[in-house]
């Protein structure tokens, strides 16, 4: 009796010291950024950091405005393919797939999800980026490059995410709707996505997120200037990129400065959870 | 009195199971026909072979003819769409779709190609009128139907199946998860709805078959073994079996 009641004891210790260490993990690295990064971000100004297009560390002058331009290039272009290429998919999946097919189809999906990010980039330099210097010009390392490297390797998250949200929408939905004389395209368009709404904006939100934090495989095949492009074809520098690439040698200042480019990311992931999160709330209050 | 519905030798197997034995039968227009009969005697099963809902279920075979207005619904140049405007459904459980009232009442008229504005408000306020639900909801037409309680959203279904304007109306256990006295109000409305409209229910209540239908059709094992008047087969039945069942002795 008194051995059991200290086993329990034991184990919810160490329940509570697991999570405890996740949570300080979490606080230490938030609070490490913003001290690290902040005093840097007072003294150049938020502002000028955010849209100085001059990034020249080395010489005082800390402007991550092409960098900002350059995520923001190559997230929305990726988003531009992959979100209706992945919602297509899960509806084929959850709606229109044999049952068998769609397992196969699923775990597919599962083995794009888990192959590192280095062997997409590899992947990208070796076979796209050629492609692109060769059938559309330039140097091939570009916005286009990181778009369409960056849209695979968030298409899983958009596929099942999106595909658990069609599969949760009550079966009754469908078979009323059909009752009613609907087809089976109608009622997925009319009464089945809707119904799925606040799961796919997550699924969005979610592989965005994904999008802009990525590094590795856009390193390898963006080219990395620090200058905005000026269309698809030019190379770009997005901030994930620009702190693995001045990590190594950057001090003082120059390393403050990549910091605050690193609170600029976190910010920016916050506020993107923050949407999801009321997109979901909103969601349950339509009454799903 | 004419026969809007007839079927001959109707027989449907899932897979190895045979769930109907040959149906035959006459539903006459402008009636409530009751189908009565314990779990899985295939009353539901029939009810899903008249607008062919059954086909959804993967390794369904449907096997006879079935006539509606003396057209074979399964012949190869019926539209399933059009049949399914023609028969509604309502069934057990209200399923509302998450959007507002008015647009879960105009949802068919809408994908049946209807786009002006004033002629849908028409249609919505008189297919909820219809459905005596009009006096409750008209100040709140355009806020969520999940807010409406379980007797008023079976109203609300039978409106959104009365909008599409069918001919004939397929109930299955429609007051199955509703209150007493949304189950009067419900078989009130089934009273009123005959007028216009032929109503074929399948109900586990036999006090509710003989409260609101004309014609009783008793289902056991796959087979329909009478079929009468409602009050002839209440009161008189032919077969042993009907007997029993009508005075409890199983089910």
């Amino acid at each position: 009796m008194k051995r059991n009641k200290i086993n329990e004891r034991l184990v919810e210790i160490l329940l509570r010291v697991s999570a405890s260490a996740s949570v300080l993990a979490i606080i230490i690295i938030t609070f490490f950024i913003f001290y690290k990064g902040i005093p840097l971000l007072a003294k150049v100004g938020i502002i000028d950091f955010l849209f100085n297009l001059n990034w020249n560390p080395t010489k005082g002058s800390f402007g991550i405005g092409a960098m900002v331009i350059g995520s923001l290039a190559v997230t929305l272009s990726s988003l531009i393919w992959s979100v209706p290429l992945g919602i297509m998919t899960a509806i084929l999946m959850a709606e229109i797939a044999p049952p068998k097919f769609s397992g196969i189809l699923s775990r597919l999906v599962e083995l794009l999800a888990g192959i590192p990010s280095v062997v997409y980039g590899f992947f990208g330099l070796i076979v796209i980026v050629p492609m692109i210097r060769n059938y559309l010009g330039g140097v091939g390392l570009s916005v286009l490059a990181g778009a369409i490297v960056l849209g695979i390797m968030i298409l899983p998250t958009i596929i099942n995410i999106s595909r658990d949200a069609i599969n949760a929408v009550p079966e009754e939905y469908k078979v009323n709707s059909l009752a009613l004389g609907a087809t089976h395209y109608q009622s997925i368009s009319r009464v089945i996505l809707p119904a799925a709404r606040s799961g796919i904006i997550t699924a969005i939100v979610l592989g965005l997120g994904r999008a802009i934090g990525e590094t590795m495989a856009v390193l390898m095949v963006t080219g990395n200037s620090a200058v905005i492009p000026d269309s698809l074809l030019s190379p770009v520098r997005t901030m994930t990129s620009n702190i693995v690439l001045e990590m190594g040698y950057a001090a003082g200042d120059h390393q403050a400065a990549l910091f605050a480019t690193g609170t600029v990311l976190f910010v920016f992931i916050v506020i993107l959870n923050l949407a999801v999160s009321i997109s979901m709330k909103a969601g349950t209050e339509d009454g799903n | 009195m004419k026969i809007k519905l007839k079927s001959e030798e109707v027989k449907v197997f899932y897979k190895d199971f045979q769930a109907l034995h040959g149906i035959d039968i006459d539903i006459y227009e402008n009636r409530v026909t009751a189908l009565i009969g314990p779990s899985g005697c295939g009353k539901s099963t029939f009810l899903r072979t008249i607008n062919r809902l059954n086909e959804l279920i993967q390794g369904t075979k449907t096997e006879g003819r079935i006539y509606l207005d003396q057209k074979d619904i399964y012949s190869a140049e019926i539209d399933v769409v059009a049949l399914r405007k023609k028969v509604g459904m309502v069934f057990q459980k209200p399923s509302v779709f998450p959007m507002s009232i008015y647009e879960n009442v105009a949802y068919g008229p809408k994908i049946h190609g209807i786009k002006n504005k004033a002629q849908l408000d028409s249609i919505v306020e008189k297919s909820l009128i219809a459905a005596n639900l009009w006096q409750e909801v008209k100040e709140r037409v355009h806020k969520p139907a999940a807010g409406l309680s379980g007797g008023q959203q079976q109203r609300l279904v039978i409106a959104r199946v009365l909008a599409v304007e069918p001919e004939v109306i397929l109930m299955d256990e429609p007051a199955s998860a509703l209150d007493p006295i949304s189950t009067s109000k419900l078989e009130e409305l089934i009273g009123e709805l005959k007028k216009n409209y032929t109503i074929v229910i399948v109900t586990h209540n036999m006090q509710q078959a003989a409260r609101v239908s004309d014609y009783t059709g008793f289902f056991l094992n796959g087979e329909l073994i009478e079929y009468s008047k409602t009050k002839e087969l209440f009161v008189n039945p032919r077969d042993k079996r009907t007997e029993d069942y009508i005075t409890g002795r199983f089910g």
